[in-house]
């Protein structure tokens, strides 16, 4: 543990010195970063421009059909028609991809917040206070963590269904198994053993409890793991996919994820046109939310770089 | 704590009642997530053990023993070939990946201008919904309108079918040089082969952060003394970078094993498991929410998880000896 808190002060001290003196960067680098960077970036392009596209100029392959190099004009018409063609809810006469974004935002929001929640009351009883069974608990939280989705998926699924608990097509059985996790109480306390503990000594004597002092001391300082955390949950829900589609049936209880790959299975699947004009709006809100909170998530993931 | 014998009896039992209280208030706070995890993931693992052994639709039928092991593992039994196309994509993907992730964090490590925005975009694949790229990607891969087709006939090459290709990829290099293989010699099929091609796409990203967060960790003096010593940048490298970036090297290829031996998502949007892309997870997938076969579907669950912890295992021996802590 000792390097731990070295390394932070001998990197302040020596960066600067070996990059300056590094030669001048070769611009070969340059043109691989480039090379990779609109690597990644090319299949987010292509959906966004054949979003936009009329079937015909898809399957003529026209990769820019508009002016001034063709004369189709862009089809912002493509986005109501996939919505429509994704039908309509029963229960309010909306849209149903409509619902669909409110079951996910839903989900999406308990998730989050009950993570987050129940992450930071752990991590401090981990972090800071002395009981009995500390340890095994700790390996408990530890053994959840290594344990493979794949083991539990099925006997989950089975605990849905109308003999045990009888939430399959429900939002409990939606958000159940994500609820609490491990990773975020391993953040989470990380952050919280950083902090020394005289300010804990110094919060008793002007008389705040352990609560308070989780409330008004703890979290605050730890805003930056917290907001990781969330963010982190928030994309994991906003496109999880398996877990949804095994616990509803019904179209108006399903996510966006699971309604996109329905949408494939039937007009989306001809209609390349129409299936990126969903997946555009499946993929906006995370790229949006990521766009300005990126710094988060890098060095998030950097520092705790768990979960693949 | 000591208490010496002139402290009064009212301290040592008001000492008490604090540790007491102390404790109770931790297993309040804990209490949410440690009954959360009890119900839905310590629980499900000890039913799923009960379902596996029985014959199960919606509740039990009958009890089968060992009867769904013994299935799964006889010799014509669909988990070999299942687990035989996990390991070929975990044993395809992860170098590649690893690879190119390394060389890209040591380039963008350099004194490089635009930093932020490469990480940002090459990062951006990975927090994106696996199901949309997947669906991207699948069009991309179309033999028709695809992309990628069109650009091989823009070179002159032949088109190929991708995702819909059951054929080896040695069997197509090979009969594309007019040479016949013998069919155990066919390689990955080429599905699987854009399988993997896509996922590099996805966690490259990802993996070159974690690197770049270890190289940030070697002490630049390193480099320094090495310099003035007169090392060349490829010594650098072996000398420096390699055995110092060991322990984060170790951790990538860790969680990107499992992380391919448990793929799920967008092979499943990509191909459903078809043309030699069943992995183990996609099997236990489609056993249970296709054929509603609980009972089978567990113990193949089971399996793969035993084979996931053993490579873990392999993992930690083999790292034992190589790493440098």
């Amino acid at each position: 543990m000792a390097d731990v808190t070295a390394a932070p002060l001998s990197r302040a001290g020596v960066r600067r010195a070996p990059r300056q003196s590094l030669n001048r960067v070769n611009p070969v680098i340059y043109l691989v970063l480039i090379v990779v960077g609109v690597a990644s970036l090319i299949p987010f392009l292509w959906m966004l421009l054949t979003s936009v596209k009329d079937y015909g100029d898809v399957v003529s392959l026209n990769v820019w059909p508009w002016p001034p190099l063709g004369n189709s004009m862009p089809r912002f018409d493509n986005f109501a028609e996939a919505i429509r063609l994704i039908g309509v809810d029963r229960d309010t006469g909306l849209p149903l991809f409509f619902r669909h974004v409110l079951n996910t935002a839903t989900v999406t929001a308990i998730v989050v917040a009950s993570s987050v929640i129940t992450s930071v009351l752990a991590a401090y009883a981990f972090a800071q206070l002395q009981f009995p069974a500390k340890n095994a608990l700790f390996i408990l939280v530890l053994a959840t963590f290594i344990i493979p989705e794949e083991l539990i998926l099925v006997p989950r699924a089975v605990m849905m269904n109308k003999n045990y608990l009888n939430w399959y097509n429900t939002l409990p059985a939606m958000v159940a198994p994500f609820l609490a996790n491990a990773f975020g109480i391993f953040l989470i306390r990380q952050f919280f053993l950083q902090i020394p503990r005289d300010l804990y000594d110094a919060a008793r004597i002007d008389g705040a409890g352990h609560m308070r002092y989780l409330t008004f001391v703890m979290v605050p300082l730890a805003r930056p793991a917290i907001l990781t955390l969330a963010l982190l949950e928030f994309i994991w829900t906003w496109n999880e996919f398996r877990w949804i589609q095994l616990v509803t049936s019904s179209s108006n209880m399903r996510t966006v994820s699971v309604g996109l790959v329905g949408f494939l299975q039937t007009d989306g699947g001809s209609q390349t046109q129409l299936a990126m004009a969903v997946a555009v709006m499946v993929v906006l809100p995370v790229v949006i939310l990521y766009f300005f909170t990126q710094r988060y998530f890098t060095e998030g993931i950097a520092t705790t770089g768990l979960k693949g | 704590m000591t208490v010496t014998t002139s402290e009064s009896g009212s301290v040592r039992h008001r000492l008490r009642v604090r540790a007491v209280r102390e404790a109770l208030l931790a297993y309040g706070l804990l209490s949410p997530a440690l009954l959360l995890f009890l119900a839905f993931t310590v629980f499900p693992i000890v039913f799923g053990l009960y379902i596996s052994l029985h014959n199960w639709r919606l509740g039990p039928r009958e009890f089968l023993g060992l009867g769904n092991y013994v299935r799964a593992l006889a010799p014509d039994s669909e988990f070999w070939p299942s687990l035989g196309a996990t390991l070929t994509y975990s044993l395809l993907a992860v170098p590649i990946q690893i690879t190119i992730a390394l060389i890209l964090a040591y380039l963008l490590f350099q004194k490089i201008r635009g930093k932020a925005l490469f990480r940002v975009v090459m990062f951006l694949p990975w927090v994106t919904s696996t199901v949309a790229t997947a669906a991207i990607w699948a069009r991309l891969y179309s033999p028709d309108i695809g992309l990628i087709n069109s650009l091989l006939r823009n070179l002159g090459l032949a088109p190929l079918r991708w995702l819909l290709e059951d054929k080896g990829l040695f069997t197509l290099i090979a009969g594309g040089l007019g040479v016949t293989l013998p069919d155990w010699f066919r390689g990955p099929s080429l599905a699987m082969v854009a399988v993997v091609i896509y996922t590099t796409w996805v966690f490259v990203g990802y993996n070159m952060t974690l690197f770049l967060a270890g190289l940030g960790n070697i002490p630049g003096e390193m480099y320094e003394a090495a310099k003035i010593d007169g090392a060349n940048g490829w010594q650098l490298f072996r000398r420096i970078t390699w055995p110092l970036l060991s322990p984060t090297t170790f951790f990538v290829v860790l969680i990107t094993v499992i992380g391919t031996l448990k793929a799920f998502n967008h092979i499943w949007v990509m191909t459903q498991g078809n043309n030699g892309t069943q992995t183990a997870s996609i099997l236990i997938y489609r056993q249970f929410y296709e054929f509603q076969r609980a009972g089978y579907a567990s113990a193949l669950a089971f399996l793969l998880s035993a084979v996931i912890l053993m490579v873990t295992v392999l993992q930690n021996r083999v790292a034992a000896e190589r790493v440098n802590y």
